[in-house]
């Protein structure tokens, strides 16, 4: 049984009266502990796809199984306690919390999964640590580099040991150093924690990482490469 | 979901972060509980002023007094025409159930002399039940004794207000005065009453014997007679029930015919007194919903500024939603930033009502007067109203959809 189970998804915007179609019917299976990258030119439907797999967004038509389970009919509360277990998000701009402590970004998710106080900073404490940040706990977002501020919202989606890491454009804005660092944190998150990783990019080279790229064209799976080790 | 402590500590962090807003927010709740405060301070002061009032008069009191009823045909003024005697009361007090003391009072009055002081005042002709109805003790000095009272004796109990006019700093017992005209030995003094209302100073007294008063110092037209009889029921319930039952007993006394109309009227201080506190609770709860007014309009204010809060932070609750917050965790912490800005102006609108409260006494006749209640009542009604106002921005805030939120510019 594959974690991730896609039939036919169609996700479409109404526009100007009629509805413009952005997914076209994608079918797709994703396996736990897979390092996937998915590619297109910009507008094709990337975001938009990472946002139903992410249950941030549900699709028009087609039926989404994570884990075995259907998600298409849950309430919003349902798919909010999914988010919070299941996926940690790293968002395309890291929407982190603005006054709010790297640290306290980072205690987010356990804020809402009612983890006590004392485990919630131990807990972030060691996700930062783990992606370099131990320094910076205590900064403000608008105090942090943009690569920092990546590396937070990384350290807020693998906090709550969720089993699969959606990242869109995780180095979107950043230069060819911290990209890189970047992507090797990811390949240990993948290869060392077991985590499943799907992340989308328009990079080459960054899709290097990845052991599957899928390629997105005009809302419709255009390939689907797994690389041979 | 997520806990208490921390939903609080978010929500000071939003409130703090808009420091000014905050508090021009809160400012409508700040002026709403002060106003309540002092107004039911004010209202609780009349209370409190009447009850002592009616304490001061004595407790479950009627008083019997001469004259024909408004019911009759032609209309006198009560005690126009005396009717009353001792003897009614005493019939009263021994043959009615719910009635334990009644004390006869003759009331004149007249210059009274000591020395070169001289002072007008009421005069009452009296017994001791007068004082007992009253629940009145003696500064010092004794009471009138069987032999005063037999012998129509030459002795008077003065009120302060009287021995402050005549004696001054002077011992005043086992003096004599002159009570118009006529020799009295002073053998007690009153302890201090003050006011009963409004110029009526109760201690501007002094109290002879019944007998003295007929015999010696008052006209009277009648044997046994006297202006007024002062009841004691048993119980402020017997102030009512006895009533029937005492205008037949001086019915019968008076020998009326059933053609006839009552010589004498009843009056029921308790029931008046009552009447009165109830008007003053009126007064209080009038007041109080008046001011409360301005407190809803502080509700209003919050809500205003809670809207325009959820608005501002869309971005941040589409944050908090895709990282796992259910629509509770979002409605929860907008309805406890509602709450503590509310209690917040609650909090410094006691302050003020205090401080109002104090001013009002000081400045003006008012007594304004604070208990813990009419504290407590108007902080939680500012709670109250702060979740009421703040239950709808946190509802429109916990129905936004988590990508459209992230979207928000
Ligand atoms: N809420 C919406 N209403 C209408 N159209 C939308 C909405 N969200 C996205 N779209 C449209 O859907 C299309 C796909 O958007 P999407 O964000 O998925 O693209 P993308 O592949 O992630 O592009 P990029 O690489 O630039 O991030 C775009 O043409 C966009 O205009
Ligand atoms: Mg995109």
């Amino acid at each position: 049984m594959a974690l991730i189970d896609l039939k036919d998804i169609h996700k479409s915007y109404p526009l100007d009266g009629f509805d413009l179609e952005i997914l076209k019917g994608i079918t797709l299976q994703i396996e736990k502990g897979e390092f996937v990258a998915i590619m297109g030119p910009s507008g094709s439907g990337k975001s938009t796809l990472m946002n139903i797999l992410g249950c941030l967004d549900t699709p028009t038509s087609g039926s989404y199984f994570l884990d075995g389970a259907p998600v298409q009919n849950l309430t919003p509360d349902e798919l909010a306690e999914i988010r919070n277990q299941k996926i940690g998000f790293v968002f395309q701009g890291f929407n982190l919390l603005s006054r709010t402590s790297a640290l306290e970004n980072v205690e987010l998710p356990m804020v809402y999964s009612n983890t006590p106080a004392k485990a919630r900073q131990e807990r972030a404490e060691k996700a930062l640590k783990a992606v370099g940040l131990s320094e910076r706990m205590h900064h403000m977002p608008n105090q942090l580099s943009g690569g920092q501020q990546q590396r937070v919202a990384i350290a807020r989606a693998i906090v709550n040991d969720a089993p699969i890491i959606f990242a869109d454009e995780p180095t979107g804005n950043l230069d060819t150093k911290m990209s890189i660092e970047i992507m090797q944190l990811f390949t240990e998150l993948n290869e060392r924690m077991g985590r499943t990783i799907i992340l989308v990019t328009h990079e080459e080279d960054i899709a290097l990482y990845a052991k599957r790229v899928i390629k997105i064209v005009d809302g419709e799976i255009h390939s689907d490469e797994r690389k041979k080790k | 979901m997520i806990d208490a402590s921390t939903t609080f500590s978010i929500a000071i962090r939003a409130i703090k972060a808009n420091k000014m807003r905050s508090i021009l927010t809160s400012l409508g709740i700040i002026i709403g509980v002060a106003a309540v405060i002092i107004m039911l301070a004010i209202g609780n002061g009349a209370q409190i002023t009447i009850q002592k009032e009616m304490k001061s008069m004595g407790t479950n009191l009627v008083m019997i007094r001469s004259g024909t009823s408004t019911s009759g045909g032609k209309r006198m003024g009560h005690g126009s025409q005396p009717t009353m005697k001792a003897g009614d009361g005493n019939a009263i007090e021994e043959k009615i159930e719910g009635i334990s003391l009644a004390a006869p009072v003759l009331n004149d009055a007249g210059q009274i002399v000591y020395g070169n002081a001289n002072w007008s005042t009421s005069i009452i002709g009296t017994d001791n039940r007068y004082f007992q109805i009253k629940d009145w003790d003696l500064k010092y000095g004794r009471y009138f004794s069987q032999t005063d009272v037999k012998n129509a004796g030459k002795v008077a109990i003065l009120g302060t207000t009287v021995v402050k006019e005549l004696f001054g700093d002077v011992d005043p017992l086992g003096k004599t005065i002159r009570v118009k005209g006529i020799p009295f030995i002073v053998i007690g003094v009153t302890t201090e009453r003050g006011q009963s209302g409004p110029g009526m100073d109760q201690d501007d007294m002094i109290y002879i014997p019944l007998s003295t008063a007929q015999k010696k110092v008052t006209g009277i037209s009648f044997p046994d007679m006297v202006n007024m009889i002062m009841l004691q029921a048993k119980t402020a319930e017997d102030t009512y029930t006895s009533q029937e039952a005492i205008k037949a007993l001086l019915r019968q006394r008076h020998n009326l015919g059933a053609n006839k109309d009552d010589d004498f009227v009843i009056m029921n201080l308790t029931q008046m007194m009552e009447m009165m506190e109830t008007s003053t609770k009126v007064l209080t709860i009038l007041l109080g919903s008046i001011a409360s007014i301005s407190l809803l309009v502080g509700g209003i204010g919050i809500m205003n500024i809670m809207l325009v809060s959820v608005t501002e932070r869309t971005r941040e609750i589409g944050i908090r939603m895709a990282i796992g917050a259910k629509s509770w965790d979002i409605r929860l912490q907008f309805l406890t930033e509602a709450l503590v800005l509310s209690l917040i102006g609650g909090l410094i609108g006691v302050v003020f009502g205090l401080m109002g409260a104090w001013s009002v006494s000081f400045f003006s006749s008012f007594k304004a007067v604070v208990s813990i209640f009419y504290i407590l009542l108007p902080f939680s009604f500012a709670g109250i109203v702060g979740l009421f106002f703040g239950f709808y921005p946190a509802y429109k805030a916990s129905l936004l959809n988590p990508i459209n939120a992230l979207r928000y510019e």
